[in-house]
C-alpha cells in the first residue's frame, strides 16, 4: 500500500523535527520552572508564611523589614526608640509562651478562646512585638496592630549577606556568602589546577610519543568519568583529615579542600580542551620556528602556546564552569557554613551545596523552596554565561591580540 | 641559562606534571581499591545494608541503579538519536543548526543539581509522578541527551557523502537510506556514546536526590513508580549521614570500589566497542 | 659549499631518497626540479634536518655542509637551523608584528641587544626587498600584508639569523606572476652572498635563476649539471622528455 507506506515516512519526520528542538525545549522548559518557582520569592512576605507580627495598638510604629524583625529578636535591639517608636523596652512575645501562662482550661475547648487571651496579652504590654499564627490572630484592631513587614526585595536576596533560611520568625535569604563562597572555592581550584593542566596538555600535544599517549590518555578520560560522590569521599576520609593535621586546624572541612577536589575533577577538561588546541596550531608555523634554529621549547612557547591562547582560555573558563556546578564532592568536603568566605581554611558553603543541602527539608511551595530555586537560577545563568564565553573565546579568530 | 638548559628544564617538570597526574589518578584508585577490594564478596553484593548501613551489603542499590540506567536510556536514546539524525541529515548547515548546537552544548554544561532541581519541579510535583524511578529516569534522561546527540551527529558525520550517494543513485529515499545504510554504519560510534552515557547516569548523584533516591528501602521497586535507592546516593549517605559512620566505613569503601568498577568497566567497553564495532563495519 | 655523498633515506618503509652524490658551490643557485613526489623537497629538508620531525625516518650515508658532517652527533641542530635558513611553500609569517617576526630568529637565540636587533631587522628587510613597503608600519601584524610580501618577509626572516645556506621549498608556487617575478629576482641578487638551494615545479623559473640544476625521479638523482645544459642539451633521455614536457 502506497499510502501507509507515505504516512509512516511523514510520522518519522515529524518524530525526527521534533527531537531535533527537544534540547532547546528542555533549555526552555529549565529556564521556565527554575524562574517561575524563583521569582515567587519576591512575592512571598518576609515572615513566616501564615504568621503575623503584632504589637499594642498604642505603638506608633507601623512596619519592620526583615533586618530589624531578625535583630528585633535576636536581642541586638531592645529598645522601640531604634526602630522608630516611643520610648520602652521591646518584648519579645513568641506564640508558644502563651502556653506557660495560661492553663488548658483557660485557653478552651479547641483553643476557642485563645486569640482572646492573646489579645489580653497585648493589651497588659504596650512594649509587646508578638509574633502569632494568623489563625490564633485577635479580630479587632483597637487593640492589637499588625504590623506590616512586606514581601522579600530583591534588593534583600541578592545584597543581603546572611543566609539563614530557618530563621524564625523572619528567614533570611542573602545570597552574597553562598555566591562568594561558590567563585572563591572555583577560581582557586582552577588556580592550582591550570599549571599541572596545561603542562600535561603541551606533553600529550609535543612531548609525550604514541605509546605514552595511547595509555595517559584513557587515564585521563578515567579521570574524569569517577563519579563526583567518590570525589567527594576521597576527599572526605584522605584530604580533609590531611589538611587538618598539615594546617593544624580544628576542622579540615574548608574551602582549601573543596578547591583541591575540584582541582582534581577539572583537570580532564583543562587537559583535553588545551591539548586539542595546541593541536591545532599550524605546522607550517612551527616548521618556520625550527627552521630559524628556535629549539622545541622556544617553538612551544613563543608559537604553539600563543596561537593555541584562545582554546587554553576556553579549557580554562570550561573548568570554571565545571567547577561551579559540582555539587556532591564540594558538599562533602567543605564544612558547609554559609558565611562570607574569608580564608581558605575555613568552612563555606557554595550554591550547589545549599540547594543539595536543604531543598530535601524545604517545603515544597515554601519560601524556602523558592528560595533555593532562586540560587538554581543563579547558578544556570552563570554557567550559562561561562559556556557561552567559552564558545566565544575558543571560535575567536586564532593569532588576534597575540604579543607584538 | 642556555636555551638547551632552559629546554631541559621545562620538559622534566612537564613530565612530572604528567607523573603528577598518573600519580593522583592512582592514588585515588589504589586507596580505593586497596580499601574497598577486602569487602566486596558475593554477600555484599546479594545483600540489603543492615544494622544502620554498617554490615550487609549493596543489592538494592545495585538494583536502583540498574533501574535508572534502564530507564535514562529508554528516555534517551531514542530522541537523542532522532535528533541526531534530524540535525545532520535534514537540517544540513543551515543557521539553525548553530542554534541548536549552542542549544545543546549549554545543556550539556547545565551543573547536574540543576537538573535535579528542574526534575523535581516538572517530573515530581508538575506531572505528579512523585518520587519514583519515572521521575529519575527522565531527570537523568535529560542530562545525558547531549551526550547522545553529539556522537550521533558526530558519527553520521563521519559517513563520506558517497554513501548517501550511492543509496539515492539505487533510488532509496532518505529514510531508507538512513535506516539501511547510515545507521548501521553509525552504529558503533553511536554505541560508544551510549556506553559512555551510562557510565555518566551510574555516577550522578545530584539529579535524583529529589526524584527518584532513596535513603534506605528494604524491597526492591515493584514499578516505575516506586522509590529505589542507588549507589552514588548511597555512598553519600553512608559516608556522610549514616547512624554510625566510622562504622560504616567499609561499607563506604565497598561501594565506592563498585562505582568505580562500573566506571571502568564502560570505558573499556567503549574503547573495546570503538576497536571491535569500528572493525566489523571496515569489513563488510 | 653543500656535498652529499651516497646518500639514502627512508620513510618507515619506503626508499625515498637512492644513493644521492652532489657537490653545491658556495654562492650559486641550485634549482632541484622533477616530477611530484621524485624526493625534490626530502633532498632539500635534508640539510637543515627538518626530516628528523618525522618519526620512523632513517638517513645514510654523508651529507656535508663547508666540509661538517651535518648528521654527525656531535651538531646541535638548532645551531645547524641557524645557518641553514628555509622559506616554505606557502608564506608562512607568525601571527606577530612585521617586526617580531624578523627579530623572531634573533631572539630565540638570546640576542637580547635591541639596537642591534632593530639593525638586523632593518638589514634583512632591505636585503629581502621589502624595506620601502613595510618601514612605517613595522608594528602591524604581519597578516596585513599581501601573500607576495608575507613571502618576502618569510625570506628577511631567515636572513635575519645571518645563515650561510638558504633553502627554499617552491617558495613562489603560492603566488601571483608578479610577485613571482619579485622573488625571482631577489633570489638573483642573494646569489652574491648566500648558497641557495630552490626546488620548483616550474622549469622556466628554474632556467631563469639557476646556475645548476639537478633533475630528480623516483627517489634519484637523474642529471645534475649547468642549468643551461640540462635545459638545452641533457644527457639522458629522461631529462630531456621532463624539460621538453614530454614526460608521461
Amino acid at each position: 500500500m502506497k499510502w501507509t507506506k507515505r504516512v509512516v515516512k511523514h510520522v518519522i519526520e515529524g518524530l525526527f523535527t521534533l527531537s531535533g528542538g527537544v534540547t532547546s525545549l528542555a533549555i526552555l522548559l529549565i529556564v521556565v520552572f527554575l524562574f517561575k518557582e524563583g521569582t515567587g520569592l519576591f512575592s512571598s512576605p518576609v515572615l513566616e508564611r501564615g504568621y503575623t507580627l503584632c504589637v499594642n495598638a498604642a505603638n506608633p510604629v507601623e512596619c519592620l523589614d526583615a533586618r530589624q524583625i531578625k535583630q528585633l529578636f535576636d536581642g541586638e535591639i531592645t529598645e522601640w526608640q531604634e526602630v522608630g517608636g516611643k520610648e520602652g523596652e521591646i518584648v519579645l512575645f513568641r506564640f508558644e509562651e502563651v502556653f506557660s501562662l495560661y492553663g488548658e482550661e483557660e485557653l478552651g475547648e479547641e483553643y476557642a478562646l485563645l486569640p482572646r487571651r492573646l489579645e489580653e496579652i497585648v493589651a497588659k504590654t504596650p512594649g509587646i512585638i508578638a509574633f502569632l499564627p494568623d489563625e490564633y490572630l485577635p479580630a479587632g484592631e483597637e487593640i492589637v496592630k499588625r504590623l506590616v513587614a512586606g514581601n522579600i526585595s530583591p534588593a534583600q536576596f541578592f545584597g543581603g549577606g546572611e543566609w539563614q533560611p530557618t530563621a524564625g520568625p523572619a528567614p533570611r535569604f542573602g545570597v552574597l556568602p553562598l555566591i562568594l563562597g561558590t567563585l572563591w572555592v572555583s577560581l582557586f581550584a582552577i588556580f592550582l589546577a591550570l599549571v599541572p593542566g596545561l603542562g600535561v596538555a603541551v606533553y600529550l600535544a609535543e612531548l609525550a610519543d604514541d605509546r605514552t599517549r595511547q595509555w595517559l590518555k584513557p587515564m585521563i578520560e578515567l579521570l574524569a568519568g569517577i563519579p563526583s560522590v567518590v570525589y567527594g569521599f576521597f576527599g572526605l576520609v584522605v584530604l580533609v583529615p590531611l589538611i587538618q593535621r598539615v594546617f593544624d586546624l580544628p576542622v579540615g572541612e574548608s574551602a582549601l579542600a573543596g578547591s583541591v577536589v575540584l582541582a582534581i575533577m577539572a583537570l580532564p577538561t583543562i587537559i583535553t580542551i588545551a591539548e586539542d588546541a595546541m593541536r591545532g596550531a599550524p605546522r607550517a608555523l612551527r616548521e618556520a620556528s625550527l627552521a630559524l634554529g628556535a629549539t622545541h621549547w622556544q617553538t612551544i612557547y613563543r608559537v604553539v602556546i600563543p596561537c593555541a591562547s584562545s582554546g587554553i582560555t576556553a579549557a580554562a573558563v570550561l573548568g570554571i564552569g565545571r567547577a561551579v556546578g559540582e555539587t556532591m564532592a564540594v558538599l562533602m568536603v567543605t564544612g558547609n557554613a554559609a558565611v562570607m568566605p574569608r580564608s581558605l581554611f575555613e568552612p563555606v558553603r557554595t550554591i550547589p551545596a545549599t540547594i543539595a543541602a536543604e531543598l530535601g527539608e524545604a517545603p515544597a511551595g515554601g519560601t524556602h523552596y523558592q528560595a533555593l530555586f532562586l540560587l538554581g537560577c543563579i547558578l544556570f545563568a552563570i554557567t550559562l554565561v561561562i559556556n557561552l564565553s567559552a564558545e566565544v573565546i575558543a571560535t575567536r579568530k586564532q593569532g588576534k591580540g597575540l604579543g607584538v | 641559562m642556555n636555551k638547551k638548559v632552559k629546554q631541559a628544564v621545562a620538559f622534566t617538570f612537564f613530565r612530572l606534571l604528567g607523573l603528577l597526574v598518573v600519580g593522583i589518578l592512582c592514588w585515588i584508585l589504589g586507596f580505593i581499591v586497596y580499601n574497598g577490594i577486602g569487602v566486596i564478596n558475593w554477600e555484599f553484593l546479594s545483600s540489603s545494608p543492615e544494622e544502620g548501613m554498617s554490615a550487609g551489603g549493596v543489592f538494592p542499590a545495585i538494583v536502583g541503579t540498574l533501574w535508572l540506567i534502564a530507564g535514562s536510556i529508554a528516555v534517551a536514546f531514542p530522541v537523542g538519536v532522532m535528533s541526531g539524525i534530524y540535525i545532520h541529515e535534514y537540517l544540513g548547515n543551515r543557521w539553525i543548526v548553530r542554534v541548536i548546537r549552542v542549544m545543546t552544548n549549554n545543556l550539556g554544561g547545565i551543573p547536574s543539581i540543576v537538573f535535579g532541581l528542574f526534575g523535581m519541579a516538572l517530573f515530581v510535583q508538575a506531572f505528579g509522578f512523585g518520587d519514583s524511578i519515572l521521575a529519575g529516569a527522565f531527570t537523568l534522561g535529560l542530562l545525558i541527551l547531549p551526550l547522545i546527540i553529539r556522537t550521533t551527529e558526530e558519527a553520521l558525520k563521519a559517513i563520506p557523502d558517497s554513501y548517501r550517494a550511492g543509496s539515492y543513485a539505487l533510488g532509496a529515499g532518505k529514510l531508507e537510506t538512513i535506516f539501511r545504510v547510515l545507521l548501521p554504519v553509525a552504529m558503533p560510534n553511536i554505541i560508544t556514546g551510549l556506553i559512555l552515557s551510562v557510565g555518566r547516569v551510574s555516577g550522578e548523584t545530584a539529579p535524583i536526590l529529589f526524584t527518584v533516591a532513596a535513603y534506605f528501602l528494604p524491597k526492591l521497586p515493584n514499578g516505575v513508580f516506586d522509590q529505589v535507592m542507588a549507589l552514588p546516593y548511597h555512598l553519600y549517605v553512608i559516608a556522610t549521614s549514616g547512624t554510625d559512620i566510622e562504622a560504616s566505613r567499609p561499607m563506604a569503601y565497598g561501594t565506592a570500589l563498585v562505582l568505580i568498577i562500573i566506571v571502568l568497566l564502560m570505558n573499556l567497553l567503549a574503547a573495546a566497542s570503538r576497536v571491535y564495532l569500528g572493525k566489523k563495519v571496515k569489513m563488510d | 659549499m653543500i656535498e652529499t655523498k651516497n646518500v639514502d633515506f627512508y620513510y618507515a618503509g619506503f626508499h625515498a631518497l637512492k644513493d644521492i652524490s652532489i657537490r653545491m658551490e658556495s654562492r650559486t643557485v641550485t634549482a632541484l626540479i622533477g616530477p611530484s613526489g621524485c624526493g625534490k623537497s626530502t633532498f632539500l629538508r635534508l640539510f637543515n634536518r627538518m626530516n628528523d620531525l618525522i618519526d620512523d625516518t632513517r638517513v645514510s650515508g654523508e651529507c656535508l655542509i663547508d666540509g661538517e658532517d651535518i648528521y654527525h652527533k656531535s651538531v646541535a641542530v638548532d645551531e645547524l637551523r641557524k645557518r641553514v635558513g628555509m622559506v616554505f611553500q606557502k608564506p608562512n609569517p607568525f601571527p606577530k608584528s612585521i617586526f617580531e617576526n624578523v627579530a623572531y630568529g634573533l631572539r630565540v637565540n638570546d640576542v637580547r641587544d635591541k639596537s642591534f636587533i632593530a639593525c638586523r631587522v632593518e638589514a634583512s628587510l632591505r636585503a629581502a626587498a621589502l624595506w620601502e613597503e613595510v618601514k612605517d608600519k613595522l608594528r602591524k601584524s604581519a597578516f596585513a600584508l599581501s601573500g607576495g610580501q608575507q613571502q618576502r618577509l618569510c625570506i628577511a626572516r631567515a636572513l635575519a639569523v645571518s645563515p650561510s645556506v638558504l633553502l627554499m621549498d617552491e617558495p613562489a608556487s603560492a603566488l601571483d606572476p608578479i610577485s613571482t617575478s619579485k622573488i625571482e629576482e631577489l633570489i638573483a641578487d642573494l646569489k652574491r652572498d648566500y648558497t641557495i638551494v630552490i626546488v620548483t615545479h616550474n622549469m622556466q623559473q628554474a632556467a631563469r635563476v639557476s646556475d645548476k640544476t639537478g633533475f630528480f625521479m623516483m627517489g634519484e638523482l637523474v642529471e645534475f649539471g649547468d642549468t643551461r645544459m640540462i635545459f638545452s642539451d641533457p644527457l639522458k633521455e629522461q631529462t630531456r622528455n621532463y624539460v621538453t614536457g614530454r614526460f608521461g
